[in-house]
């Protein structure tokens, strides 16, 4: 659904320094995020979320700036950054009171390109189809999100998100609530709209998914600490560091996974 | 605008079970509303009686007493479950109601010192406080109170970017003007009365003017609103991922704000602090047949408009030929329907 993509597109963050009200979260971050699938892991309170907000242009860094296809993510206006970014929250719809069904939460992924008043065209069913068939969502599409288990509930959430047809996918936690089959589907998703030209960027604690990644950045006290291929020695080695030495990096089956240290 | 309101368009689901639902509710609310409106007609101080066509006096009631009447407490009704689904969407919380931004506050303390000056200075005899000139001053100082309370809220704020602050904003809002109110009503004890009067809202005095201004303010409140129906489906999302899908996020809720204090303002200075129907009247659609905004904003009009014109044929009637302050009855319906969802035991 996003092979319209164009390849060029790609996020920068450029020093960006984030404070919260209290010690900086983002110390002078600074990536460059291309099309294919990144996979940004470390501790928790770690920044991580609070990246993907400033490079979603919903929190303004202290200092540092953010560049979307080459110019200042300011720059570009509220709907066109929708239409050029789409992002999944953490707890994304946790107080929806159940007055939408699935197909109209996942139509909301339409907003960017609709605006308040124009009616969904064909373009847009389209859309919303496709992103629910992805996600395995399309036969709840009459049901209400508070029906749903966490995990269904998620499904349907990261369809509102793929529903965008954004350049840019920014997904924080997608797999979470999902069990092994959906978080493997989830994975295949994201390397299958990698493959075609989407920037997806998705911060992940399930790090054996993480490392099936194009590229891992690591993050842990507001600071980038490592990034680059998940093959890579050196970007490992950072993994088992910022985790305290609590997992080892093995490779299992012809892939590398994390493996606890019980 | 009603097809896609009943979920016909392609925006919200077609083949949503829940339409039928949606389709039986405004079936049932315009049923209802008529029905009301006839018992409005009938419902007088010498209990029910159809007055007849000809004779001046019974034109004189049927025609410039009861059909006001009737029409303009359907419209209070209207603005205040409008006004109470904007609140409960834009603020995402199921007890929120029309008053909430210090509309109410503003509107009673300015009634309370329009009042205070009039009956220190001998101009208003308090008793006749509701008629004639004092009657159009006390609804011009209930609409400006309103609007003041809500900008001086939104002041507080500074906008309507983040909601807690509003919230806060509002309830300190709320009750310092409601102490200024009490303050006001100590030094001029004799304007209690009048106060008491707009305090428990009333439906009596409502003319065909009346109805003008109400209906002039549905017509400029339930389009726009309406039109920003989307907003508050994406903020079911959270704010963030409202932002996230290219909405300005800051500047439609100024305007949803400004829908909501309009619309209340309005009802406000009409009718006085008509209690619960804001609050029930959107409860009671999501519960009926729960839908996207679109929908519930216009149903909440028609639900607030049929809850009210019900509690007035009620306040007329039950004690008739002595009538009972229709704030009083929409009280003891909406506590009673609060104390049926909390059995209920699940809110919104």
């Amino acid at each position: 659904m996003n092979s319209s993509a164009p390849s060029t597109c790609a996020l920068r963050a450029e020093g960006v320094q984030v404070a919260l009200g209290g010690p900086p979260v983002l110390r002078g971050v600074s990536l460059a995020l291309h099309p294919g699938w990144t996979a940004i892991v470390g501790p928790n309170g770690g920044g991580k979320s609070t990246l993907l907000r400033v490079l979603a242009g919903l929190l303004a860094p202290q200092s540092g700036r953010i560049m979307l296809e080459g110019r200042p993510l300011t720059e570009h206006g509220a709907r066109e950054r929708g239409q050029r970014i789409a992002w999944l929250a953490q707890h994304e719809g946790s107080d929806a009171c159940g007055e939408l069904t699935v197909r109209d939460v996942v139509q909301l992924g339409r907003l960017p390109h609709l605006g308040l008043f124009a009616a969904p065209g064909p373009q847009d069913d389209a859309a919303v189809d496709a992103a629910m068939a992805a996600t395995e969502c399309s036969d709840w599409q009459c049901r209400r999100l508070y029906e749903l288990s966490g995990g269904e509930r998620q499904r349907v959430l990261l369809a509102r998100a793929l529903a965008v047809s954004a350049a840019v996918l920014l997904l924080d936690e997608p797999t979470t609530h999902l069990d092994p089959p959906h978080q493997v589907a989830v994975v295949r998703l994201m390397q299958r709209l990698a493959a075609a030209g989407t920037t997806v960027v998705s911060v992940l604690h399930d790090l054996p998914l993480a490392l099936q990644a194009d590229r891992l950045v690591v993050l842990d006290q507001g600071k980038v600490c490592a990034e680059g291929s998940p093959h890579a020695t050196e970007v490992q080695a950072s993994l088992v560091q910022v985790f305290g030495g609590a997992l080892s990096i093995e490779q299992v089956g012809g892939r590398w996974t994390a493996v606890p240290c019980l | 605008m009603i097809d896609h309101a009943l979920g016909a368009s392609r925006y919200g689901s077609s083949d949503d079970p829940g339409a039928a639902r949606r389709r039986r509710l405004a079936v049932g609310l315009l049923l209802a509303g008529l029905v009301l409106a006839l018992a409005g007609l009938a419902a007088g101080s010498d209990g029910w009686s159809w007055p007849q066509l000809h004779g001046a006096d019974s034109a004189l009631i049927f025609g410039e007493i009861r059909a006001p009447r009737t029409l303009g407490a359907w419209l209070v009704g209207a603005l205040l479950g409008l006004a109470g689904a904007v609140a409960q969407g834009l603020f995402r919380n199921p007890l929120a109601d029309p008053y909430l931004l210090g509309s109410a506050a503003g509107a009673s303390l300015a009634v309370a010192l329009v009042l205070a000056v009039g009956s220190l200075g001998g101009v208003i005899p308090v008793m006749a406080a509701a008629s004639g000139l004092a009657r159009l001053g006390l609804v011009g100082a209930a609409f400006v109170g309103a609007f003041a309370g809500v900008a001086l809220t939104l002041a507080l704020a500074r906008g309507a970017q983040q909601t807690p602050r509003l919230l806060l904003a509002g309830v300190v809002v709320g009750v310092v003007l409601s102490a200024l109110g009490d303050l006001v009503a100590t030094v001029a004890p004799e304007s209690l009365r009048g106060k008491q009067v707009f305090m428990l809202g009333t439906t009596g005095f409502l003319g065909w003017a009346n109805v003008g201004v109400l209906g002039v303010g549905l017509l400029l409140t339930l389009p726009v609103a309406w039109r920003l129906a989307r907003v508050l489906d994406a903020l079911t999302l959270g704010e963030d991922s409202a932002r996230s899908l290219g909405l300005a996020l800051a500047r439609w809720r100024l305007l949803l704000v400004a829908v909501l204090a309009l619309a209340t303002g309005i009802a406000v200075s009409q009718a006085g602090l008509v209690a619960f129907v804001g609050l029930a009247a959107p409860h009671l659609v999501r519960r009926c047949a729960p839908a996207p905004n679109g929908y519930t904003l216009i149903a909440s009009a028609a639900a607030g408009g049929t809850l009210l014109l019900a509690a007035d044929v009620l306040a007329r009637s039950l004690i008739a030929p002595q009538e009972l302050p229709v704030g009083i009855v929409t009280a003891v319906l909406g506590g009673g329907y609060l104390l049926w969802l909390l059995r209920q035991r699940r809110l919104g």
